[in-house]
């Protein structure tokens, strides 16, 4: 157990590198063989050479696309100096650079928008794991029935609806026809009322997504699962139903879901851009998106790690809990 | 988003059979088997059609537009309040003339605009499934079928793939690309980065189910005999293997367009789909965004579109994967 997961630690460190070289390189060398100097990105245009050579020196980009991948990466863990034009600024570990717009650090940006983004997936998750899988196992238990053909078909159109439509759909409607809600992100250390009412909405719009894709997936893997031979042997003995379904049936059904919810999750924290963008929630997601149109690349770098990181270690967790709740998987 | 799920058929492929004539004992090709099957779900023929009108609407898009609507890139300002940008008229201005209204502020017909979308959010789906199937499939074969180093690196760079966020990485890659490549330029480029970069992030999804099929094809007995009658390598990948494929294959591709609509949608939304003035149902949302208020038509209208098309190729997808796989045995 021990040793397997400091294998996949590995594992994780070294997929990470790989995205962050991939990730570098792609918007540190595209520019450059498009004739786009990422220097005249951070002073703009308009600047004289003269300017635009010291701030060169500064960041480094003259150096080799290898060398400054080295300085970004050890700044992530030791920070780093710039030093050039006459000037020297220290940016503490972890370093992940400076904005090129807002001259702002990249971290402590980073650090201000992941709670929202966190508020945003956690409180989705739990009402699209409550409604999606109790929907799915309900749905499987009587299936065929009208219970049974309403859900599916809600959950059909609700994988069918782009995320961003319903999320306007929500807004006319609750926000400005009916006046319930507010949509406004408020810091849950600030007022924990006004942080709930400003994200009630856009919780049960991503939720209603993702509560459609895990009610089909929970509803299809509890028939395969009800169909198998352990659950006529628990039946067989005597079990009452709800011990077959409850402990037998659900260990096996959940093993599928949780591997989505890894992967999903991850997916969320790295930011929700669309839910993000149609409720303009200041998340992640939103930086990514501003940061992307202002071609601002130490934030879409920075973005773009800690939802990589956020992936991977949701896989990670996912396949440990796996040894937890399926008696087949023993982890060697 | 909408990944094959192993969902059992609703009808039992017992009762199929059973509810043939059964006045002879014809041999019937699992294909045919699979089509009857097809047929007798109402949903999916439905989806089914509707994809084929789709398809039509998207061929015959200048057509449509000359009998029915206004060039798609035409103001009509006198369609417009002054006062606040807003189309003249209930409903976002909808009338015998404008079928589904004018877009606020500039009065292109949203017809046409709707229509030549079709176009944009078709095509893009459907090529970038194409991209993604030919990638993963030669890709998914060669490590099921030699498994060993290849077999290791083929499925670490899908996983690698898989943990990129895709959306935040399509979007910053179209940001960097330039304005004119392979010879095109404008709205073309972005058609044909689309169509690469969502292609490319699809691979990994078709290229881990292809694997896996192939790793339990390749030591089925009929191979194992093949093989020992003195098959070659080709015979066994393309005779064998591949028409065992296809059924997994197809499936998944089916299911893929939705999921690609949806991420063209999205990528407009977020603006970077194709260009202005090229119309496309994401992009009309998000210019919907400042607008809703006063014009919801102008939401709904686009929104619908995407919601319809998708529901369609959901449903025709749904139903091929319980014609071909009864019983789910993914």
């Amino acid at each position: 157990m021990f040793a397997y997961i400091v294998r996949r630690l590995f594992a994780v460190i070294v997929m990470l590198l790989v995205v962050t070289l991939v990730t570098f390189g792609i918007f540190f060398a595209i520019p450059k063989l498009t004739g786009t100097d990422p220097a005249s990105l951070y002073v703009g245009k308009q600047a004289d050479p003269a300017t635009i050579e010291g701030i060169r020196q500064k960041l480094g980009l003259g150096q080799p696309i290898l060398e400054q991948f080295w300085h970004f990466v050890t700044g992530i863990f030791a920070g780093r100096d710039y030093t050039g034009g006459g000037t020297s600024d220290h940016c503490p570990a972890p370093c992940f650079g400076y904005s090129f717009r807002t001259e702002q650090a990249v971290w402590p940006v980073l650090t201000d928008r992941l709670p929202v983004t966190l508020s945003l997936a956690g409180g989705a998750c739990v009402i699209w794991l409550l409604a999606g899988v109790s929907t799915g196992v309900v749905s499987a238990l009587k299936r065929g029935t009208r219970i049974d053909r309403a859900a599916m078909v809600t959950a059909l159109a609700g994988v069918s609806l782009p995320i961003y439509f319903t999320a306007l759909l929500a807004l006319a409607v609750f926000n400005n026809q009916l006046g319930w809600t507010k949509a406004e992100y408020t810091p849950f250390g600030e007022d924990p009322g006004a942080w709930f009412s400003g994200l009630v909405l856009p919780w049960i719009t991503l939720a209603f997504l993702y509560a459609a894709m895990y009610a089909r997936l929970t509803r299809a893997t509890m028939l395969e699962v009800l169909g198998e031979d352990y659950i006529r042997t628990a039946r067989a003995k005597g079990l009452t139903e709800r011990v077959v379904i409850g402990k037998h049936a659900m260990r096996s059904t959940m093993t599928p879901v949780l591997t989505i919810l890894g992967m999903d999750l991850g997916a969320l924290v790295g930011g929700a851009i669309l839910t993000e963008t149609a409720f303009n929630l200041p998340g992640l997601g939103q930086a990514a998106v501003t940061a992307i149109s202002n071609r601002d690349l130490p934030l879409i770098l920075g973005v773009v790690l800690i939802a990589a990181t956020a992936v991977v270690l949701a896989n990670l967790v996912v396949d440990l809990l796996y040894a937890v709740i399926d008696p087949r998987v023993r982890l060697s | 988003m909408t990944a094959p799920l192993p969902e059992t058929s609703p009808a039992d492929p017992m009762d199929v059979v059973g509810d043939a004539p059964a006045k002879a004992i014809e041999g019937r090709s699992p294909w045919r088997i699979s089509w009857m099957r097809l047929k007798r779900d109402k949903w999916a023929l439905g989806g089914g059609v509707v994809v084929l009108l789709l398809i039509l609407v998207a061929v015959f898009a200048p057509v449509i537009v000359h009998l029915l609507g206004h060039p798609p890139n035409d103001f009509h300002e006198d369609r417009i309040n002054a006062f606040d940008g807003m189309p003249k008229g209930s409903l976002g201005g909808i009338n015998s003339d404008y079928l589904f209204g004018v877009e606020p502020t500039n009065g292109r017909d949203v017809f046409s605009r709707v229509v030549y979308g079709a176009r944009v959010s078709l095509l893009v789906a459907f090529l970038s499934a194409v991209v993604a199937v030919v990638i993963g499939t030669v890709l998914g074969v060669i490590a099921g079928y030699f498994g060993g180093w290849i077999d290791s690196l083929v499925s670490r760079v899908m996983d690698a793939l898989l943990a990129f966020p895709q959306l935040l990485f399509i979007i910053a890659l179209i940001s960097v690309v330039p304005n004119e490549l392979w010879g095109l330029s404008g709205s073309g480029v972005r058609m044909a980065v689309l169509i690469a970069v969502i292609g490319f992030f699809g691979w990994p999804y078709v290229g881990r189910i292809v694997r896996g099929q192939t790793l339990s094809l390749r030591e089925r007995e009929y191979v194992e005999a093949a093989r020992s009658l003195g098959a070659g390598r080709r015979y066994i990948l393309f005779r064998e293997l591949l028409p065992n494929l296809v059924a997994p294959i197809t499936v998944y591709a089916t299911l893929m367009i939705p999921t690609n609509v949806l991420t063209e949608a999205a990528l407009s939304f977020l603006g970077a789909g194709v260009k202005a003035p090229t119309s496309s149902w994401g992009q009309m949302l998000s210019r919907a965004v400042q607008t809703y208020e006063g014009d919801p038509m102008f939401m709904i209208i686009p929104g619908l579109a995407i919601f319809v098309t998708v529901l369609a190729f959901n449903l025709l997808g749904d139903g091929i994967r319980d014609a071909l796989d009864p019983k789910g045995s993914r």
